[in-house]
């Protein structure tokens, strides 16, 4: 039988959570078919983490260290993928749902002529089938998602799995490959890169702190970012306070913004319209505050306060700081 | 310059679903039920900008069932010179893999395309893939979650762009040809002027541009379901949420922000 892959996404040679809860999400279903794990591990000086990798749950590792996987770009990375998915005929190649995850699975799935299913939320084994899970419709409705052929290609959700836990008694192979492009064939050239803020990344984020119009203003953000950083968790926002110019496009979540699942959800002043909770329903506690009992957001929400949030938030980081 | 964008018709955001044997189906009291994919919107904006300032012109693509013409209609409203409607029994059913083929069939019919321009996403599918599968089957630039187009070089066939991606942005250049998909922070969409609405209308009624499988002469396992890679036989809706929301109520704010703190440790969500 043929094995699931994983491709272990690294930045600058520290690999990515969500690529631990894919490698963990491998290791899950590769056992429930009786087959081996392998990982990808990609990039420029990056040897070192193969082994945290096979600890993490990996029998193989194929490694590429080359200058041509330094910066990431998708078309290297994709074309060595499938050029060793087209000899080794793996059963899955699972990756984080990335902006380079899905480029690299997108790029590979039609190399491979392969199924691709994105952002999936839950993977099974049914009859010796894989089913992959995937919200459709803004997180309205959900699919189930076979693959009509070999190999299956499917990006997973950030935060939706489990992570690998690390066994140092753990043994592994590491198989070292050539890349599969040369420098000149490839077509991006990058020029650049201004980093994020230092801000934690909503999606990968426990704990996530929203506002709303009912913040008021840009300065009704104040206490609402307090409240995200007392928690260490990340600032979010609503369309509405987004389209205010309150707050930059980059914190919305919501149906034009960034799908998150927190463990914790903290929405405050933000009503709840169907296209905000398309993009955090999935969060494991969701709290509310609002100061209209009515609004949607309190269908959702497993907590809620109805009151006004400019006092509520600063009483809360004043708890808080008694208590962490 | 020949720049296409790629839109769909795609049920509206407020649209209310239904779902029954995994067929889903919608209506929206409030208004129109079938809109243009907003994601689209700005990529039509974008491609229209583009031939604001270089001149050439701008061809709107939408494949689906011969009555999914919204997206098309509010191409050409908003100031795309020419639309084309891929329709056919057999393309029904297509995955992102059979719609590639299909939309890269139809880029390479049309000739002497210099860029592809689709929206980040649709928000039906929700699979935001189709844009990087087009590219690849073309050969061409992938260029996805573009928030900026920097530079356009017609002599020098370059295209400069800023991608927002999860470690910052991130300035690249690739070759032309090359097909993107772009964010909602590269533009703010016009609205269709009375006259464009017009023209539209009478555009779709006269002038559009439809094709079949076999003006692309596509290969027919390589369409709707049959040439698909995936299948998705059940589809359902969400599990209902489990208890009721808990309404913490207090004499004070004070007292109900200490109240919720409680709860949150409980929870250990904290």
């Amino acid at each position: 039988m043929s094995a699931i892959w994983v491709w272990v996404e690294q930045h600058d040679g520290e690999v990515l959570p969500v690529s631990w809860e894919v490698l963990g999400a491998g290791r899950t279903v590769a056992e429930e078919l009786g087959v081996g794990l392998s990982a990808l591990l990609f990039g420029q000086g990056i040897e070192g983490l193969a082994q945290d990798i096979i600890q993490r749950g990996a029998d193989k590792v194929y490694l590429c260290d080359d200058a041509t996987l330094a910066d990431g770009r998708a078309e290297p990375y994709a074309s060595l993928l499938s050029k060793l998915a087209g000899e080794h005929k793996p059963q899955a190649i699972l990756a984080g749902s990335t902006s380079s995850g899905r480029d690299v699975l997108a790029l590979a799935a039609v190399d491979l002529e392969a199924g691709l299913v994105p952002d999936c939320t839950a993977l099974a084994v049914q009859d010796g089938r894989i089913k992959a899970t995937r919200p459709v419709y803004a997180g309205k409705l959900l699919s189930n998602v076979y693959s009509k052929g070999d190999t299956l290609l499917a990006s997973l959700r950030s935060r939706a799995f489990p992570p690998a836990e690390a066994d140092a008694g753990r043994s592994g192979e590491t198989v070292v490959v050539e890349p599969a492009m040369q420098p000149d064939d490839i077509r991006v050239e990058v020029l650049g890169l201004e980093a994020s803020e230092g801000t934690a990344s909503l999606t990968d984020s426990a704990t996530i702190v929203s506002g709303g119009r009912g913040v008021g203003g840009p300065e009704g953000f104040e206490p609402v970012r307090q409240l995200a950083t007392t928690l260490g968790g990340a600032l979010g926002a609503s369309r509405a306070a987004v389209d205010a110019d309150w707050i930059p496009y980059a914190m919305q979540v919501g149906q034009t913004g960034k799908t998150v699942s927190p463990d914790l959800y903290v929405a405050a002043g933000i009503s709840g319209a169907i296209q905000h909770l398309a993009g955090m329903r999935t969060s494991k506690i969701i709290v509310a505050i609002n100061k209209d009992p009515e609004a949607p957001i309190f269908k959702v929400a497993q907590y809620g306060i109805v009151g006004d949030l400019s006092k509520i938030v600063p009483a809360m980081v004043a708890e808080l700081e008694k208590r962490l | 310059m020949h720049t296409v964008i790629c839109a769909k018709q795609t049920p509206s955001t407020t649209a209310i679903l239904a779902v029954e044997e995994g067929k889903v189906t919608w209506s929206d009291p409030g208004g129109s039920p079938d809109i243009a994919n907003p994601w689209d919107e700005y990529a039509i904006e974008e491609a229209i900008r583009l031939r604001e300032k270089h001149g050439g012109k701008v061809t709107a693509i939408s494949m689906g069932p011969d009555e999914a013409r919204e997206a098309l209609k509010t191409a050409i409203a908003m100031g795309c010179d020419e639309a084309v409607l891929i329709t056919d029994e057999a393309i029904k059913g297509s995955d992102t893999l059979a719609t590639s083929y299909v939309l890269a069939k139809a880029i390479e019919k049309l000739g002497d395309v210099d860029l592809v321009i689709f929206g980040r996403q649709a928000i039906d599918g929700d699979t935001g893939q189709t844009s990087m599968q087009v590219a690849r089957r073309l050969g061409w630039t992938p260029l996805s979650f573009v928030s900026s187009v920097d530079e356009l070089d017609l002599e020098g066939r370059t295209v400069s762009v800023t991608r927002a991606i999860e470690s910052g942005r991130q300035k690249v250049k690739g070759a032309i040809p090359a097909a993107m998909s772009v964010l909602k922070e590269i533009n703010e969409p016009r609205y269709p002027s009375f006259k464009g609405i017009r023209k539209a209308t009478k555009y779709m009624k006269r002038e559009l541009c439809a094709w079949g499988a076999a003006d692309l002469d596509a290969d027919a396992n390589r369409i709707g379901e049959a040439g698909s890679g995936v299948n998705w036989p059940e589809v359902y809706s969400l599990p209902p949420k489990e208890g009721e929301c808990t309404i913490i109520e207090a004499d004070t704010p004070e007292a109900a922000a200490v109240a919720l703190v409680d709860k949150l440790f409980e929870e250990k969500v904290i």
